[in-house]
């Protein structure tokens, strides 16, 4: 079928009618705000001591969940595609659980769990907070980021087959040797795109990880948590705005990040 | 050498290898032919120890290797699709069983340039396998693969993936290679035009099970059954016998055809036939028929021949064999 040029015009006018009133007038309106008062305004907004420490327990969370997800995932990803074994199916659909699961009933379940009338209530009661502390929203955020380096790895495992792990064998490599110069090698785009996904949930999640942090400033607030109480409870539209644009700055700089250090293994 | 004793190995109900037995000579080109699903894949998987065995053993120069894993065997294996390692420049590639095993740098560097220079590969070494045809990167993982000093050299459908000029070409080259470097070399195909083009000897394999061994020749002219017979090489039925399409004479007088019959023993007689059409492939011409019995048969004669006869689709002519005729000694 062929369109006509006026047809073909008017759909891409559309697309970028949609694209832009969805994504880049928030977007920009947001730096455009931020922006506003001068570049010395945003500093100084970022620069409070609330923001610093939400800056720093949000990148404290990026850096616990992202190697356990890396390791995890991998390791889930192998056993899904290579593996024989039963439940299978059940491990497939729980890697997919948070997925289907509200985040915000994340927290909750993971207050039923930990917290002081919980399973696991012995910790709390023994003076380990895990629920209104660091360790439960670190717990959350693993909960919600889960998926996102499996569903990456898994179909590059796939493409990949096992030709090459074999033609590693042959060639002496022992499964330790073969794991570090083949198989991992090869799924680094997959593990890239997965540890881009997990960095910008962990950075943004905000249902799970309200319902099991305290919300005191300077001590148990993320960025995203501190973006929400300058916007809600403290008035301060500003410095959502310039926390907000922090946020944005912290997701495109894990970006750049890891196509530069894809670029330097550079291949294909 | 290579021996393998008893070997079996099934696939749930499916065998793969059912009671396989074969001695693979020292500098030997060896091919394993037969249909997919034969076991001949399997079998080198095995040699390799890619693959494990129910039951038998392997022996590798003297040494058993049963179930010991591919690492420790002193084999190099290339694979159908190439097994690039995509993320390594051909240098890499070629260099990476040297490296597993720790050789000084300058020994490597010498050996992969070498290397390349004789898989016709120098000054591609910082390209990548993706920027290489199919060709080349076959040739590229052959030197990957020798690179270690194997043993024995084993390679699976080598150029199954490939198109059929690159195919004869690289075949030829494998078996230059094959003179120059001695190595023990066994190689599965599908294809007997490929491996009586290249191996020395050739081992016809069907349902994990092996029929014959020996030297092309012997298989072609002195086929244990009709299985290898119709295998390798073409087949036609006449007169209720397999025989080579090669070796039927067609003639237009009837009382010449059956004189001629009666000088070859064991002759599968005489079968009129009717001819469908006359196909002209360069040299050869191939001629279509129908037996008098309704069956059909193709016969290979050259051009010479066919312009003698000068026949024409429609024309009724006379079938025998030349002489006495390459048949299956059993079944």
């Amino acid at each position: 079928m062929r369109t006509s040029t006026s047809a073909r015009w008017s759909l891409r006018l559309l697309a970028l009618a949609y694209l832009t009133a969805l994504l880049a007038v928030p977007v920009v309106l947001i730096l455009w705000r931020t922006f506003e008062l001068g570049l010395g305004a945003f500093l100084a907004s970022v620069q409070t001591p609330a923001a610093i420490s939400a800056l720093n327990l949000s990148l404290f969370i990026v850096a616990v969940v992202v190697p356990l997800n890396v390791v995890f995932g991998i390791v889930t990803a192998l056993a899904l595609v290579r593996g024989r074994f039963r439940g299978k199916g059940l491990l497939q659909a729980v890697v997919d659980l948070p997925f289907a699961v509200s985040p915000v009933v994340v927290g909750v379940s993971l207050i039923l769990l930990w917290g002081a009338g919980g399973w696991f209530g012995a910790l709390d009661r023994a003076g380990f907070k895990v629920i209104f502390g660091v360790p439960g929203m670190v717990l959350a955020t693993l909960f919600v980021t889960l998926p996102f380096v499996v569903r990456e790895v898994e179909p590059v495992l796939h493409e990949i087959g096992t030709d090459q792990e074999q033609a590693a064998a042959t060639l002496g490599a022992n499964g330790w040797q073969t794991f570090w110069r083949i198989t991992l090698p090869a799924l680094r785009w997959g593990l890239t795109y997965g540890v881009v996904l997990t960095v910008a949930r962990a950075l943004g999640e905000f249902g799970a990880v309200i319902m099991v942090s305290s919300g005191f400033a300077g001590v148990s607030q993320t960025l995203t948590l501190l973006v929400h109480s300058r916007y809600v409870d403290d008035q301060n539209t500003y410095g959502a705005y310039a926390a907000a644009t922090l946020l944005m700055g912290l997701a495109v700089l894990t970006l750049l990040l890891m196509s530069v250090l894809n670029r330097t293994r550079r291949t294909t | 050498m290579i021996t393998v004793t008893g070997a079996r190995k099934s696939y749930g109900a499916f065998a793969a290898l059912d009671g396989v037995s074969i001695d693979i000579p020292a500098g030997s080109l060896t091919a394993l032919l037969g249909p997919s699903g034969s076991g001949k894949s399997t079998l080198l998987r095995s040699v390799a120890g890619l693959e494990g065995l129910d039951e038998g053993s392997v022996v590798i120069n003297g040494k058993d290797v049963t179930g010991i894993p591919p690492q420790q065997r002193g084999i190099g294996f290339v694979f159908q699709h190439y097994a690039a390692f995509k993320h390594m420049t051909v240098r890499d590639n070629v260099a990476f069983g040297l490296r597993i095993r720790r050789r000084p740098k300058t020994e490597i560097a010498r050996k992969v340039d070498e290397l390349l220079e004789i898989v016709g590969l120098a000054g591609f070494q910082h390209r990548y396998p993706a920027q290489l045809s199919g060709g080349q990167r076959q040739r590229m993982a052959l030197a990957r693969a020798l690179a270690v000093d194997p043993e024995v050299l084993l390679l699976d459908e080598p150029f199954g993936a490939l198109d059929a000029q690159v195919r004869a070409d690289l075949r030829r080259w494998l078996r230059r290679l094959h003179d120059e470097v001695h190595v023990t070399t066994v190689l599965v195909t599908h294809d007997q035009e490929e491996a009586l083009d290249v191996a020395d000897r050739i081992a016809v394999l069907n349902k994990g099970r092996i029929e014959q061994v020996g030297d092309p020749q012997a298989l072609y002219d002195r086929p244990a059954n009709d299985f290898v017979m119709s295998f390798l090489g073409q087949v036609a039925h006449l007169g209720g016998r397999l025989v080579r399409p090669h070796d039927i004479v067609l003639s237009r007088d009837r009382a010449e055809a059956y004189a001629a019959d009666a000088r070859v023993t064991g002759s599968p007689g005489v079968v009129s036939a009717q001819v469908d059409r006359i196909v002209r492939l360069g040299f050869e011409v191939r001629v279509e028929l129908t037996s008098e019995e309704g069956s059909r048969l193709e016969v290979q004669t050259t051009r010479g021949t066919a312009d003698e006869l000068a026949l024409l689709p429609g024309e009724t002519v006379f079938a025998r064999v030349a002489h006495p005729v390459a048949e299956a000694l059993a079944g």
